[in-house]
């Protein structure tokens, strides 16, 4: 699932992008209008809407490695994070800007996997933005409805042992998992555990590297 | 292990916007923890400021959402329902 869309590719091998030459559709009037009164009246600049952005896009998984990383290393912060997520996540200097999380405990027995079925929430700020699978409908209705068989189709099979619990993130609440720490990583440094730690293992769609 | 409080969604449709999942009204689950309180989503939708109400994470099993389509039915799915969505229930079947 994770590549459902056949796109055409360009013979240079990039893929086809249509040149965006349609009227505006009423939306992007809106926004537009709206972002030119804002600045006009003094209420935001053109430079602070683009840093903005600039900070938006330059939020990555990697925060959410750190997190991960920390709660494999240090079994105070672990627990911290399970009990309240956002105020351990802070702790170690990562400003996740008032988001409101939970983290979410993988074992031998348990696996979790985060999905909004409603539209897209996504611990953006742990995680940057989300990836275009995570907001398309077939990923929001099958997740609840057959985890195992969206999970298998991501590479991940589970055991029947292992109880899979669907986090579908309809409120206020954001959602990381920690997977469990893989074996053989005894010696690596913090910073090397954080590099085997992979977006989707913090969705819960995908393992963590081997070492 | 404290004892389960089993809660049923409302099986309301009401219009308007409603972050309650329409898949799991009618549905019973149990707490899984009690968060909030946060402004009521469905007042702020329309610019008001929200009454601040009790958010629920509930825990409901497969078997109990999808019933005899259920791919695997102990395993089990968390929303978060706002408390007046959620009325007092029996549990829905043998644990």
């Amino acid at each position: 699932m994770p590549h459902d869309h056949h796109d055409h590719v360009s013979p240079s091998g990039h893929p086809f992008r249509p040149d965006n030459d349609h009227p505006l559709t009423y939306w992007q009037q809106m926004e537009i209008a709206i972002r030119e009164l804002l600045i006009e009246k003094g209420v935001t600049t053109a430079a602070e809407i683009n840093a903005q952005i600039v900070s938006m896009d330059a939020r990555s998984p990697a925060t959410g490695a750190r997190v991960v990383a920390r709660a494999w290393t240090d079994a105070a912060f672990r627990a911290a994070l399970f009990a309240d997520a956002a105020s351990a996540v802070e702790s170690i200097g990562i400003d996740i800007g008032g988001l409101r999380l939970i983290a979410l405990e993988n074992t031998e027995d348990v696996h979790n996997v985060v999905v909004c079925t409603l539209c897209s929430c996504y611990p953006r700020d742990l995680l940057g933005l989300p990836p275009d699978w995570y907001k398309s409908r077939a990923y929001r209705s099958r997740t609840v409805k057959e985890p195992r068989k969206v999970l298998a189709e991501f590479g991940l099979e589970l055991p029947p042992s292992t109880t899979i619990r669907v986090h579908d993130s309809t409120a206020d609440m954001r959602y990381v998992v920690i997977p469990a720490r893989p074996p053989g990583t005894a010696g690596l440094s913090e910073a090397a555990l954080a590099d085997l730690v992979t977006r989707d293992s913090m969705i819960g769609t995908g393992p963590v590297k081997a070492p | 292990m404290t004892e389960r409080r089993f809660m049923r969604v409302r099986h309301d449709m009401p219009p308007g916007h409603v972050r309650t999942p329409a898949y799991l009204r009618g549905k019973t689950g149990w707490i899984e923890r009690t968060l909030g309180p946060f402004p009521n989503p469905e007042e702020r939708a329309y610019r008001h400021e929200g009454t601040p109400l009790p958010l629920m994470r509930v825990r409901f099993t497969m078997a109990e959402v999808w019933g005899e389509a259920a791919e695997t039915p102990t395993d089990t799915i968390d929303a978060e329902i706002y408390a007046h969505w959620l009325e007092p229930a029996e549990a829905p079947h043998a644990p």
